[in-house]
């Protein structure tokens, strides 16, 4: 019922809206030409934006993380999609990406032909991530080894396999600035920074609208979960009473206050967040205190 | 005479059915018993946990005799027999209350590797907590990490 109404709009608001308002948006090149990218502060922003627990092959740990050859599943009420290749192949990955094509798809989710992509790649997320750690973590991808494996195709069904439509889509729910706002210290932002802009913890932990957009009044109050099985926490203090202690040592080992581990989806979230450095942990840590209590 | 034999074959019927279900219930309880040891050597490993954890985040003073004991236990738990603790039946449809997933019986050498992951880091962590603090908190993620591994694979999700 809901999907079906949501098809519908979808469908009619894409006709309406017209091609200029569904065209593609690309990055200013000025903005990246000058920059040179560090790899070792790439694998930073990497870790931080989580990539490989999508990326990654299915169940892969340890070092296997690294091989980005792409092929997870993801379930969403449109349908499933599957993360591509994005190791440094030439052929099946993205070794022949300029910064600015990495940029493209990460700030405004345009693919280097000009395509729109599904926004089960969290772009609205990583809009908000700066040019320097787009050329940082641009220079760190090339470094990782090369896979071969030919990416698969999302099952969707009708209309959206239209991507033309998702220029609406981006319309509606690209949005610059941040949700927790006010006086900020320096760890703070940075906790910000990660949360909102890398991390993209948002996606899982704040519900969605009937077009799949997040639901801002309700930012980190808990979703149902997208594989159909429970629900995503709240995390806001409002549900989550554990200290920045506590959350420092949950995001470092996994380890909840009652030494189980974290699990689902969390579980990969946490093996990449351990990589981090322990003061992009505080301060992640920070931001979930500083959240808006909400029941 | 004709009534009364098959009273005597009811009876016997029912005695039949009776001693079928006991060896069942038998073996249920066998089940449920394994399946609360199991879920008890958990808790005993996130109770002996729980220590370290607590000096790595600075709730608890360090002190390495106390850290040393606890990790010693951590790692002799992990070294147990455990053959008796997943008999193939407990999984979560099996017992209820267990939230153990089938598919750990259709990966047993995996799901063997992953114990002794832990095997491994719990040594890790025995050395690190009587060496130092530092030394502590950095050998926290890894034994997570071991703890984490297996859930992810064979643990039902509880959200
Ligand atoms: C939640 C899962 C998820 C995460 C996290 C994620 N991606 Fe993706 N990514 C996807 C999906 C799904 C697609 C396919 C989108 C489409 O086809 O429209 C994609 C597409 C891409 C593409 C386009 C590849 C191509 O061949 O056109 C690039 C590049 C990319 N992601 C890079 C990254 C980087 C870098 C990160 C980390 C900063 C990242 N992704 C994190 C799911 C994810
Ligand atoms: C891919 C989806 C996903 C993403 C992205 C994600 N989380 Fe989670 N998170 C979960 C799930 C699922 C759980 C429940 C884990 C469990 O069942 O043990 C969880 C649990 C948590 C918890 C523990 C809450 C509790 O009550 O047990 C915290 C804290 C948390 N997440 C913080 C974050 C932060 C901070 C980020 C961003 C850096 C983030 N999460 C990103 C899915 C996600
Ligand atoms: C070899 C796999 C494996 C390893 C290693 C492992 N666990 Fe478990 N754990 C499980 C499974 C499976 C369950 C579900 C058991 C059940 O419900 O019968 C579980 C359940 C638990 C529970 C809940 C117990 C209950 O009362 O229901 C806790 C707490 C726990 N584990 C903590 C830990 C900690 C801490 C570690 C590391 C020191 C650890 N586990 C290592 C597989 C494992």
């Amino acid at each position: 019922m809901a999907k079906g109404l949501t098809a519908i709009v979808f469908v009619a608001a894409a006709a309406a809206a017209g091609w200029w308002f569904t065209a593609p948006v690309r990055v200013d090149p000025e903005d990246y030409v000058d920059l040179v990218g560090v790899p070792a502060r790439g694998e930073v922003v990497f870790h931080a934006g989580g990539c490989a627990s999508c990326h990654s092959a299915a169940g892969a740990t340890g070092e296997a993380r690294l091989i980005l050859s792409g092929g997870r599943g993801f379930a969403s009420d449109f349908g499933t999609f599957h993360a591509p290749n994005i190791s440094p192949d030439p052929e099946h990955g993205i070794g022949g990406w300029s910064v600015t094509d990495l940029a493209n798809a990460m700030v405004h989710g345009t693919s280097p032909e000009g395509r729109h992509y599904y926004p089960a790649f969290p772009y609205a997320a990583y809009a908000r991530v700066t040019p320097q750690d787009i050329a940082d973590l641009h220079a760190y991808l090339t470094t990782l080894p090369a896979a071969a494996t030919p990416d698969l195709a999302h099952e969707l069904g009708f209309p959206f396999t239209l991507r033309r439509g998702l220029g609406l889509w981006k319309a509606l729910y690209l949005k610059d600035g941040w949700q927790v706002t006010g006086d900020m210290d320096e760890v703070a932002a940075r906790g910000r920074y990660l949360a909102e802009a890398l991390g993209h913890c948002a996606e899982c932990h704040t519900p969605r609208d009937a077009l799949g957009g997040l639901d801002r009044d309700r930012w980190m109050a808990g979703a149902p979960n997208p594989s159909g099985q429970g629900t995503i926490p709240n995390i806001t203090p409002a549900k989550l009473d554990w200290s920045e202690a506590d959350l420092i040592a949950y995001f470092t080992s996994g380890f909840t206050p009652d030494y189980d581990t974290a699990g689902g989806s969390m579980a990969d979230v946490v093996s990449s967040l351990a990589q981090l450095p322990e003061a992009d942990r505080a301060a992640l840590a920070a931001y979930v205190r500083r959240l808006k209590p909400i029941e | 005479m004709f009534k009364g034999m098959t009273v005597t074959g009811a009876v016997l019927g029912l005695a039949i059915l009776a001693g079928a279900a006991s060896g069942q219930d038998a073996a249920q309880k066998a089940l449920a018993d394994a399946t609360k040891a199991r879920q008890a050597q958990m808790q005993l490993y996130a109770f002996n946990l729980g220590l370290l954890g607590g000096m790595a985040k600075g709730e608890v003073p360090y002190d390495a005799t106390a850290a040393t004991a606890a990790a010693g236990n951590l790692s002799s738990l992990a070294q147990l027999d455990q053959s008796r603790l997943w008999p193939e039946g407990s999984d979560e449809m099996g017992v209820e209350g267990s939230k153990v997933m089938a598919e750990l019986w259709a990966n047993m050498p995996d799901a063997m590797a992953k114990g002794a992951d832990l095997v491994t880091a719990a040594a890790a962590m025995e050395v690190a907590a009587g060496t130092d603090l530092a030394s502590l908190q950095a050998a926290m993620g890894a034994l997570g990490g071991a703890c984490g591994a297996c859930h992810k694979a064979y643990r039902v999700p509880s959200n």
